[in-house]
Order: structure tokens, then C-alpha cells, then sequence
């Protein structure tokens, strides 16, 4: 095999531009690829990302008050609104939810700080507001402290914050302020001149977004015991009895408009289950996993395809002087492991410049998207997959090459 | 010469068939990955109001201070207390405030149910500034606006709703339990990206349905239903505390017709910041900005960057193609050696050669952007996959587009075909003839 490297070396300089097209088009499918790898393994873990919710079972309904009520008129309407809701007969739980809900892509948050007078805020969290039934309509798992009792439930006005002095935060939140793990029991300020006292700590309860500010704060939630009387409307969450969530989806906005016509819920998306709002909130992550995953595809059949086209020209333009090598001795495995050999050779200088490409474009993206470094994992893994997949497509030409007769030799001269 | 050639061109991609299909496909999935990927950033990167987007610009004012702002920048709205001085101070020819709101109309004639209604509070000028094209009456006037009269101008779409398309203005809707006067109704309009209310929307939403005066608004206390930025504490109980605090809800814009309107509206944002800060209510130097059209976009960054990651993604994608192109084409022309020595030796110039495979690269080209059309098409069709939904459908397969494609696909091609014509070009005649 060492013996074959100059003379291949030698030949190649006689094919300067077929030599570097191939591998002009190794290095630039390498840096593509394994960027597109990248971002098809960091969207699909955005897709995966928990929520803390029980998402089998519950579903959220968007109501918007019609008319002209006063804040006291809708607060006795929601009271009144989830009562009924705990009523249906699939229905388990159900509770008003204000500030967005977990994964509906944007909403409430605020910046939370230690002392009263701080200015550069301690960290960010996002504020749902609901009452004592929220935990359970969620499905939040407790694992320190306890519920809020329904005499700290008070109605908010939307242009009227009173922080409430009791708050229960997410585990991420919680140790985010308090590293040493006693949280329960502490205080804290967002954006409030009192503070709220933790009373209760639940395991997850996913931000309702999904953005780089999300991230940044990733799992950092706090939940207010109040109803937030907004004139605009509100959410009601609904968890179902296991398995009744199509039909408490259909039960609910009738029980709704039993209570009171005055209110829109969009018979289009007005009342969605967890399936559907999980699609919504990552279907851009979603989307450029697929077109990454395409485009890597297709661009690994064209490449070797190419690999295929150019080497089975080679091959043919060669016949005579592999039909001279194996009329002078060279067996069939020779010129099959001249073939072989010289892509590899080939790849090998592709790969190399491609992965310094590669680098490039991730440390752009960097800068450019915010994205994060790449790590040479994915590089390795496409160094090996388009050296492979090099060798595979040269494999039919060279056994074609292989096949030549030395008989060959003798022909047409 | 050119139909001989094209003919000779069709007669050899029917010679190597497997070579030319695979040639033929890469151009395809190249054009038409970066034609999709391409309508999809050209609709969402538009200039939205391309005749005034340069004389329309939207003033911000630091409320926030150096340890509170955006990173050095003021935040992306105002407060009421600035947007009410802006408004009130009336030194841009025209100008207006807008917050986005949300009401019912109740049910009447034959609907039993109230129907949601999305819908801006804006001032008078709102209709002059942005073009706004009517389909009946107008939109309302100053006075209107310091009258804080109950008018309002709705789309035609809730006109269709409501009364069945007909001319409605003068006629009466019931919105949240009040009264309003249809003073005009619009066409279509919702212009994308939605470059008026970027503070609110990421730029791409449904057209709104009704336009009411921002005073009348204001008196009705109504709330805006779009985002609300506070900093420090947020202490207020009541409306009026609300309307008094650092909350930034209110946009502003202004149109000002040349560079020394604009240079003056600059000088006036500064020594209004300037006399925040001597009354006390600015601890800070003036901080403020003001945004053209397009530079709002970019700085709000309108264009998602999956767009522009996909777009790119796509045009290496393209590249990659190109250069699998230029290699096949050298095999393809290479392999003609004897025929390219037969016709040079017959006569046929250096430069006859190379026309002649230009054009016959340029038919692999024009067969190549069928192919990525018919994929373009689909890819367009598909676009919802792989888009979200407001944006997805802003996608659209277009004259342009489809000119766009077979151009891109066969210029490409040409140009991927000059090395390896200029290769047969040079083929030695005397060698090839020697050794056929």
C-alpha cells in the first residue's frame, strides 16, 4: 500500500483539476454537514425540553371578555367560570392562569432581586399568577414546602400589582438565588417594594418561552396566588381525568358559555391541548431540523454521486495504462487498492481543509447568531462519515477498473 | 450557429444519460434549495413602504438610565408621560402615537355571539403617514383627535363581517358595550413586516381589524394589550400611577421630509431629554435615538435568523452543486476529446469550440432550473413545514420567482462550465487524431 502513494501522487499531478474539484467539494460538504449537524442536534433538544407540565392530560382555553365589565364583575365571573370547569365529569382539575401559561411562547417576567434597593437585578424569572388549584391542574410536582391556601388567593387589577407576600418557585429559581439550598422559608423582591416569602418549591415549571432570553434563564419561574382580573381576558388551565382530554376539550367551552355568552373563546385555536401548544412554541426548531437534515442528506447523495462520475471518467480514460499495469503483473487487488487509495488520499487533504472551514463558519455563527461553539465531535464524526462515504462511491469504479483485461493494453495502439 | 449548437447540446445530454441526470439534479436541488430558502428571506426582509420609508422615522427616549437600559440602548418604546410630550410638542409634519387594543363587537343582527376584534389606538395623521388605502370614507381628522370623538376606521374585512361588504361608513358598531361611528373602511392592508409596531409583533401577523382615535382610547382607560416593559419597582395602583410610571407600551412615529427636518427632529429629542434631565426626572446625559423605516427593522431584527441560516445554508448548498457540476462537465466534455481534435483539425476556431460547449453546458442549465422549479414549487408548498405559520405563508411562487430560478440555474451553470470549455477549447488536435 505505502509503495502506491508516490506514483498516485505523481498521476494525480496529472489530474490537478479533477484532484481538486473532488476535493474542493469533500471540504465544503464537511463544513457544511457538520454544521448542519450541529444545528439539527441542538433544535432537537429544544424540541425535548420539559415542561414540568402533565401534558397528556391538560389543555388550555384562551377566553376574552366581551363588554364592558368592571374588575370585580370578572373576578366573580372566573371564580364562578372554574367552578364549573371542576365540575365536568372529566374534568380533574382546573384553574385560571394569568401571565401566559408554560410553553405559549412569550409572556410575564420579572427581574427579581435580594434587597428591596438593588439596582442590577440577582437574575430573572418568569411570573404565572393563579390560584390554589393551579398545582394540581398543572400537575406540578411539590418537593418542598407546601400549596398556597385559597384565603391568600386575591383578585389583582391589571393596573393595581401588589406583590403578594407569599410566592412558590421553581427548583431552577430557587437555587438559582438561594445556591446553598435553603430557599424554603426565604424572601425575596421582584419588583416590588415588599418581599414575597417562599412557601413552596416545585421540581420543573418551564418559562412560557422558548427564546435566547428564556434560555438564559432557563426553568426560572415563580407563580403568584392571585387571579389577575384583566379586563382583555384570561387563560384557563384544565387537566383531565387520564384518557377524557378529547372530551373535556369538548365539554369545556360549553360549560363556558352556560355561565355567560359575553366572551370569545376562537372556535379556531381558542382551546388547545399540550400536543398542539408544544408544536406551536418549537416550530421553528422543528423546521430547520428537517431543512438541515435535507440539506445534509441530498448534499451527501451528490457528493459521492459526483465522487462516482469522476473517478468513473478517470477509470475510463485510463483503461490503457491499467490494462499495460496488469499485463505487466499487477493484480486485480492492485488496481482496485490504487483506486481506493487514491481518494483517500484525496479525502484526506479534503477533510483536512474542510474541517478548518468547518471551524470557520461555526466560530461565524457564533458571532454572527448567537449560537453556541460546536464541539469536535461533530467534526470527527464528519470526517469519518465523508471519508467513508468517499471510499464507498469509488468502490464501483475501481472493481469496473479492476475488471480491466490486460488484453486492453494491446488494443488501439 | 446558436440553434446548431443548442441541438448539438440536446443531442449530447441524451449521450451520457446517468451523467447528465446527475448533473441535471444537482443544479435542481441546488436552485431550488436556495430559490425556496430565498423566497421565504425575500418576504420577510422586504422593505414594507418602500416610496416613505426613508421619511418615516420612530423616536425613543431613554426613561430608563445608563444601569437600566438596553445595553447602552434607550428601550424600544415610550412611556406615556413622553409619548404625550412628543404628541403635544407637534414638531414633525406629521406625527402619531399608537398602542395595540383589543375589543368585542357584540353580537347583533344575526350573530348570537361577540365576535374579538385586534385593532391599534392611533392618532389621525396615522392614515396619511403609513398610505393607508381606503376602500369608503377616510380616516379621521385633528380635530377628531383633540374632540376624543368615538369614530373608528375598520378593515374591510370586519366591514364584510359586519355588513356584508357594503359601504358602511356613518353606521354604527357596538365595541366592549360602546358605541362607535364608521368614519371609513380600509382595503386589505397589513403591510409586512409589520414595520409601525415592532415593540408588540415579531413584524408578521394577521391584518388588524379596526383603527380607533389613541384619546378616545385613553379616556376608556383601556389597556394596552401588547408587551408593557417596566424597571425598578412597579408600584402603581391605579391608572393614573400606571400612566405616570417608567413603563415603555407607547410607539411613536414621526415623518419628517428631508435631512434637515430630520437634523431638527434630532436637535429637539436631545434638548427634550436635556430638560428631563434638569427637571430632575433623567439622572442621566440624553439618550435618544431616532429610527428610519429600515434601520428599525434591522435593529429589531425582523428577519428571524433561521431565515438567514437556512438562506445560507442553502446557497453553500448551491456552491457544493456547482462545483460537482464543474467536475462532471470536465469528465463530460474530456471524454470528447477526439471529437473536439476531429472538428478543430476540420477548421472549427479555439473560440467556436468554446461557444459551443458554453451552450451546451447552458442546456444542461436550462434543464437543470426546470427540474428546480418544479422543486422550488414544491419546496414553496411545502414551506409550512419548515417555517412557522405567519411567516410560512408569506412564501409565495411568483413570476419573478420562477424567472428568478431558470436565470439563476442556467448563469450558473455557464459559469460553472467556462474551466472545462476552456479545457476542450485547448484540446491539442494533432494528439487526439495521433491516437484515435
Amino acid at each position: 500500500m505505502n509503495m502506491q502513494i508516490k506514483p498516485i501522487l505523481i498521476a494525480l499531478r496529472r489530474h490537478k483539476a479533477g484532484t481538486f474539484l473532488i476535493a474542493l467539494q469533500i471540504a465544503l460538504t464537511l463544513a457544511i454537514v457538520c454544521n448542519a449537524l450541529f444545528i439539527i442536534h441542538q433544535r432537537l433538544a429544544n424540541l425535548s425540553e420539559r415542561s414540568g407540565v402533565d401534558e397528556a392530560n391538560v389543555f388550555v382555553i384562551q377566553n376574552q371578555w366581551a363588554g364592558d365589565r368592571t374588575q370585580q364583575q370578572i373576578d366573580a365571573q372566573m371564580q364562578a367560570d372554574v367552578l364549573a370547569l371542576r365540575q365536568l365529569p372529566g374534568v380533574r382539575d382546573a384553574a385560571p392562569i394569568s401571565g401566559g401559561y408554560p410553553l405559549r411562547g412569550g409572556g410575564w417576567d420579572n427581574f427579581v432581586t435580594m434587597t428591596p434597593d438593588q439596582v442590577k437585578p440577582t437574575t430573572d424569572s418568569a411570573v404565572y399568577l393563579g390560584d390554589e388549584h393551579l398545582l394540581d391542574t398543572l400537575g406540578l410536582r411539590l418537593i418542598a414546602g407546601r400549596n398556597f391556601r385559597s384565603d391568600e388567593v386575591h383578585g389583582m387589577g391589571t393596573e393595581q400589582v401588589i406583590i403578594p407576600p407569599v410566592v412558590i418557585v421553581s427548583k431552577a429559581l430557587a437555587e438559582r438565588l438561594f445556591p446553598d439550598g435553603s430557599a424554603l422559608g426565604k424572601s425575596f423582591y421582584a419588583m416590588g417594594s415588599t418581599p414575597s416569602t417562599i412557601i413552596g418549591i416545585v421540581d420543573l415549571l418551564h418559562r412560557q418561552g422558548a427564546s435566547q432570553w428564556d434560555k438564559a434563564h432557563a426553568g426560572q419561574s415563580l407563580i403568584w396566588p392571585a387571579r389577575l382580573d384583566d379586563v382583555a381576558g384570561t387563560f384557563y388551565v384544565v387537566r383531565a381525568k387520564p384518557g377524557q382530554l378529547a372530551a373535556a376539550m369538548r365539554e369545556a367551552p360549553k360549560a363556558l358559555y352556560a355561565q355567560s355568552r359575553m366572551r370569545i373563546i376562537d372556535p379556531k385555536d381558542g382551546i388547545q391541548d399540550y400536543a398542539e401548544i408544544r408544536h406551536r412554541v418549537f416550530d421553528s426548531d422543528r423546521g430547520m431540523a428537517i431543512l438541515m437534515g435535507i440539506i445534509s442528506a441530498v448534499l451527501l447523495a451528490i457528493t459521492a454521486a459526483g465522487i462516482v462520475g469522476l473517478t468513473s471518467f478517470w477509470v475510463g480514460q485510463r483503461r490503457k495504462q491499467i490494462g499495460v499495469r496488469r499485463a505487466l503483473g499487477a493484480t486485480r487487488h492492485d488496481i482496485l487498492s490504487y483506486f481506493l487509495t487514491e481518494n483517500l488520499l484525496i479525502g484526506i487533504a479534503g477533510v483536512a481543509v474542510g474541517t478548518v472551514l468547518a471551524i470557520g463558519i461555526n466560530l461565524w455563527m457564533v458571532t454572527r447568531f448567537e449560537m453556541d461553539r460546536m464541539s469536535m465531535a461533530y467534526v470527527g464524526v464528519g470526517v469519518i462519515v465523508l471519508l467513508l462515504l468517499g471510499q464507498g462511491s469509488v468502490l464501483a469504479p475501481a472493481l469496473r477498473a479492476s475488471r480491466v483485461s490486460p488484453v486492453e493494453a494491446t488494443r488501439s495502439v | 450557429m446558436f440553434a446548431y449548437y443548442l441541438e448539438l447540446g440536446l443531442r449530447s445530454l441524451r449521450r451520457n444519460p446517468a451523467l447528465t441526470a446527475l448533473m441535471v439534479m444537482a443544479i435542481g436541488f441546488g436552485v431550488a434549495a436556495s430559490m425556496t430558502t430565498y423566497s421565504v428571506f425575500r418576504a420577510v426582509s422586504g422593505n414594507p413602504i418602500p416610496d416613505k420609508s426613508a421619511q418615516l422615522f420612530t423616536p425613543l427616549i431613554d426613561n430608563w438610565g445608563p444601569q437600566q437600559n438596553n445595553q447602552g440602548e434607550p428601550p424600544d418604546a415610550l412611556d406615556y408621560v413622553d409619548a404625550t410630550a412628543l404628541m403635544r410638542a407637534h414638531e414633525a409634519k406629521r406625527q402619531t402615537l399608537l398602542y395595540q387594543v383589543q375589543m368585542s363587537v357584540m353580537p347583533g343582527g344575526n350573530r348570537d355571539l361577540p365576535l374579538a376584534a385586534n385593532g391599534y389606538a392611533v392618532y389621525g395623521d396615522f392614515f396619511p403617514m403609513f398610505e393607508v388605502p381606503f376602500q369608503y370614507g377616510s380616516g379621521w381628522s385633528t380635530q377628531d383627535d383633540k374632540a376624543r370623538s368615538a369614530d373608528v376606521v375598520i378593515s374591510d374585512e370586519l366591514n364584510q363581517k359586519l355588513f356584508g361588504g357594503v359601504d358602511s361608513v356613518g353606521r354604527t358598531i357596538n365595541l366592549n358595550g360602546h358605541d362607535y361611528r364608521v368614519v371609513g373602511v380600509t382595503r386589505h392592508w397589513n403591510p409586512k413586516p409589520r414595520f409601525f409596531d415592532l415593540f408588540n409583533t415579531g413584524g408578521f401577523k394577521d391584518a388588524s381589524d379596526f383603527y380607533m382615535p389613541y384619546t378616545r382610547a385613553l379616556d376608556l382607560k383601556m389597556r394596552s394589550v401588547g408587551s408593557n416593559s417596566c424597571r425598578g419597582k412597579i408600584t402603581y395602583t391605579t391608572w393614573e400611577d400606571f400612566l405616570q410610571s417608567n413603563c415603555v407600551w407607547v410607539t411613536a412615529w414621526v415623518e419628517l421630509d428631508n435631512p434637515a427636518a430630520v437634523a431638527r427632529y434630532r436637535h429637539f429629542l436631545e434638548s427634550y431629554a436635556a430638560d428631563q434631565q434638569k427637571a430632575g426626572r433623567f439622572a442621566w446625559a440624553p439618550n435618544v435615538r431616532l429610527h428610519d423605516v429600515m434601520q428599525w427593522l434591522d435593529f429589531r431584527q425582523v428577519v428571524p435568523p433561521e431565515s438567514r441560516i437556512s438562506l445560507l445554508v442553502a446557497l453553500g448548498f448551491f456552491v457544493i452543486c456547482l462545483v460537482n457540476t464543474i467536475g462532471l462537465l470536465l469528465a463530460k466534455f474530456m471524454r470528447r476529446a477526439g471529437e473536439i481534435g476531429v472538428r478543430r483539425a476540420l477548421g472549427a476556431s479555439r473560440r467556436e469550440i468554446y461557444t459551443q460547449y458554453l451552450i451546451e453546458a447552458g442546456t444542461v442549465g436550462l434543464a437543470g432550473g426546470v427540474l428546480g422549479l418544479l422543486l422550488t414549487a414544491a419546496g414553496v408548498a411545502g414551506v409550512g413545514v419548515l417555517f412557522p405559520p405567519q411567516i410560512a405563508k408569506l412564501a409565495h411562487l411568483d413570476f419573478s420567482l420562477v424567472g428568478l430560478t431558470l436565470l439563476v440555474a442556467i448563469l450558473a451553470t455557464v459559469l460553472a462550465a467556462f474551466y472545462p470549455a476552456w479545457r476542450a477549447a485547448h484540446v491539442q488536435p494533432a494528439w487526439q487524431l495521433k491516437s484515435n
